[in-house]
């Protein structure tokens, strides 16, 4: 029985929405979901609830965008204007690669079909008759499962002309990507579905109202559509008292770096830090000590050892200084050296960032000059302030929020490790410690 | 420049799927990359006069993301992870190891044309930290004994 209760408690450890059927074998085969239960949601959307009534229902279940930014799905939806002719689309994120991430491979390769499942009931609810996944380009034993489940799907007569049978045309079209982060972001993946470079574009006009090919479109991440079934089969009120107040349900954790077990755990929101690090994946390896910790893939503010103790819903993780995003968690031991990670997190932005808007292009290339010249030993005096003040000046002035993102790691590093980086400045031409 | 009908066959139906001519520009690029092995200038003009756009419009899109090739590439292609959960547990040691075995540097193929090596950022992969891509599959946690072991067997 699931109980209301206090903030970090563990509730119903048991409880599996979306990983459930993932020790099964042939797990990613249509006979196997349908065998337990699958494809039994949409139809109960279309034969007992109106489109609205489904939209209602996801919103009342506290569902989050799981991709990163933790917008309720719900709402989202309920964006789309009904009065457009034009026709609605819905797209699938499985671009997953902001680092630390990789929740989304395990959905799409072991149960592919709770994804379309999730696709179908949401296009439903939006009135969408097609439908794309973006998959990055990397991915591809995972793509070849994905595909061959659409197919499936379609051999069932599930999609095409009528969806489960029924008088309303779903298509679902797979696009893989070619290798850019930054097609992550909702309004490149459109440039990237529609045959162009991934340049974000200018929002607003937001893509429930100008979206894929002009028309109205909702983004959804793939693990965000893969609880949805489970809304509506057990209901928003079962699914939401699962989680905290504003955060419903459970998710699947990322766990990696230092620790004994890395890999994916599906929790309730209300799981704390701590509990994910010591509880779950079996504490630090070698039993050293916790260092830092990065909470929700490499954007996320760095929190250090002794600020564990925080839930990982994406209230909570907001209001200290930091964010939920997409549950990438990097875990970092005492031997840690914070200005070589630094490091490795400048050189991914300035490798990844698009080159649309200057403060980002210019930003994070020169981040990454100067930390790496802290590193090979000639920091100078003004490196550290020179790194904040353009942090700063990344922040809030680019299309998208890439150059935000580049700027949180330095802020963050910084401020919490700053004796460390003004060592590191001292120590010119001196023998390095490198280790990592 | 000809393209040769099995493939123009494989333009035709992708292209289907979509409601805009120009937004088969991806998967065409990487159909006709699986064929010619890399994308040339002249392959690019064809794709351009198919989808009904401009020369440049492709060009845009080859430099812009990192998976096209502009030039020919080894048999084995090795993209190995230097992001930051693969970088805490080792991967630039290894990734040194690595050029040295195949006496190459990033972005370079062996001599006998049977591996080419990319350093790549984070490819979704960080449970098996450190680790690599090779052709379609994911290796990890790599050793240096992990890695003579795939090459080995390519």
């Amino acid at each position: 029985m699931h109980l209301r209760n206090t903030k970090y408690e563990i509730r119903n450890t048991m409880v599996k929405i979306v990983t459930k059927n993932f020790n099964l074998k042939d797990s990613y085969l249509l006979s196997t979901y349908e065998s337990t239960g699958g494809y039994q949601a949409i139809r109960k959307a279309m034969d007992s609830m109106t489109p609205d009534q489904v939209t209602e229902e996801v919103k009342k279940s506290n569902l989050r965008g799981l991709g990163g930014a933790g917008f309720l799905a719900g709402m989202k939806w309920g964006f789309i204007p009904k009065n457009s002719t034009l026709p609605k689309y819905l797209c699938v994120n499985c671009d997953e690669a902001e680092p630390g991430t990789f929740k989304d491979k395990y959905l799409v390769s072991l149960d592919p079909h709770r994804l379309i499942e999730g696709m179908m009931i949401a296009a439903y609810a939006i009135g969408c008759h097609k439908a794309y996944i973006f998959i990055r380009g990397e991915y591809v034993r995972p793509y070849e499962r994905l595909q061959a489940a659409v197919d499936e799907a379609y051999a069932k007569g599930y999609l095409g002309q009528k969806l489960m049978g029924k008088d309303y045309a779903l298509e679902i079209v797979v696009h893989r990507g070619a290798g850019a982060y930054i097609c992550g972001e909702e309004s490149a993946l459109l440039e990237a579905i529609e045959g162009k470079k991934g340049w974000p574009r200018l929002k607003p006009p937001f893509p429930a109202v100008v979206g894929l090919f002009g028309c109205p479109t909702v983004i959804n991440n793939v693990e965000t559509l893969c609880h949805v079934p489970t809304i509506i089969e057990k209901g928003a009120e079962w699914y939401a008292k699962i989680g905290t107040a504003k955060c419903g349900g459970t998710r699947i954790f990322c766990m990696s770096g230092h620790v004994k077990k890395p890999g994916i755990y599906e929790l309730p929101m209300s799981v704390t830090l701590r509990q994910l690090i010591f509880d779950h994946a079996g504490g630090i390896r070698g039993d050293k000590k916790l260092k830092a910790v990065v909470p929700g893939g490499i954007s996320a503010p760095i929190l250090s050892a002794a600020e564990i103790d925080v839930g990982m819903d994406f209230d909570s993780l907001k209001a200290a200084g930091t964010m939920a995003g997409s549950a990438g968690v990097m875990v970092m031991d005492e031997d840690t050296d914070m200005v070589e990670a630094l490091k490795v997190a400048t050189r991914f932005f300035a490798h990844e960032s698009c080159g649309q808007c200057s403060p980002c292009r210019e930003g994070t290339g020169w981040m990454y000059k100067i930390v790496k010249r802290i590193c090979d030993g000639k920091g100078r005096a003004q490196d550290i302030n020179n790194l904040l003040s353009i942090g700063q000046n990344i922040s809030g002035t680019t299309i998208c929020a890439l150059g935000d993102a580049a700027a949180m790691p330095v802020t963050s590093y910084i401020t919490k490790f700053r004796d460390e980086f003004e060592e590191k400045c001292k120590m010119k031409n001196e023998k390095l410690k490198i280790t990592i | 420049m000809n393209i040769p009908s099995e493939l123009k066959n494989k333009w035709d139906l992708v292209s289907a799927k979509y409601e805009k001519k120009r937004a088969a520009m991806l998967p065409i690029l990487r159909l006709s990359q699986d064929h010619f092995g890399y994308i040339t200038p002249e392959v690019e003009l064809a794709v351009a006069e198919y989808l009904e756009t401009t020369p440049v419009h492709v060009r845009e899109v080859v430099t812009f993301y990192e998976l096209f090739r502009r030039k020919k590439e080894g048999k084995n292609e090795i993209r190995f992870c230097r992001t930051l959960s693969c970088s805490l547990l080792g991967a630039e040691d290894l990734l040194a190891y690595l050029k040295q075995k195949l006496g190459v540097e990033p972005g370079q193929t062996t001599p006998d044309e049977k591996f080419t090596l990319h350093t790549a950022e984070c490819l979704g992969a960080c449970e098996i930290a450190p680790m690599m891509q090779v052709n379609g599959d994911f290796h990890g946690p790599l050793t240096k004994e992990k890695i003579d072991e795939i090459l080995k067997n390519l």
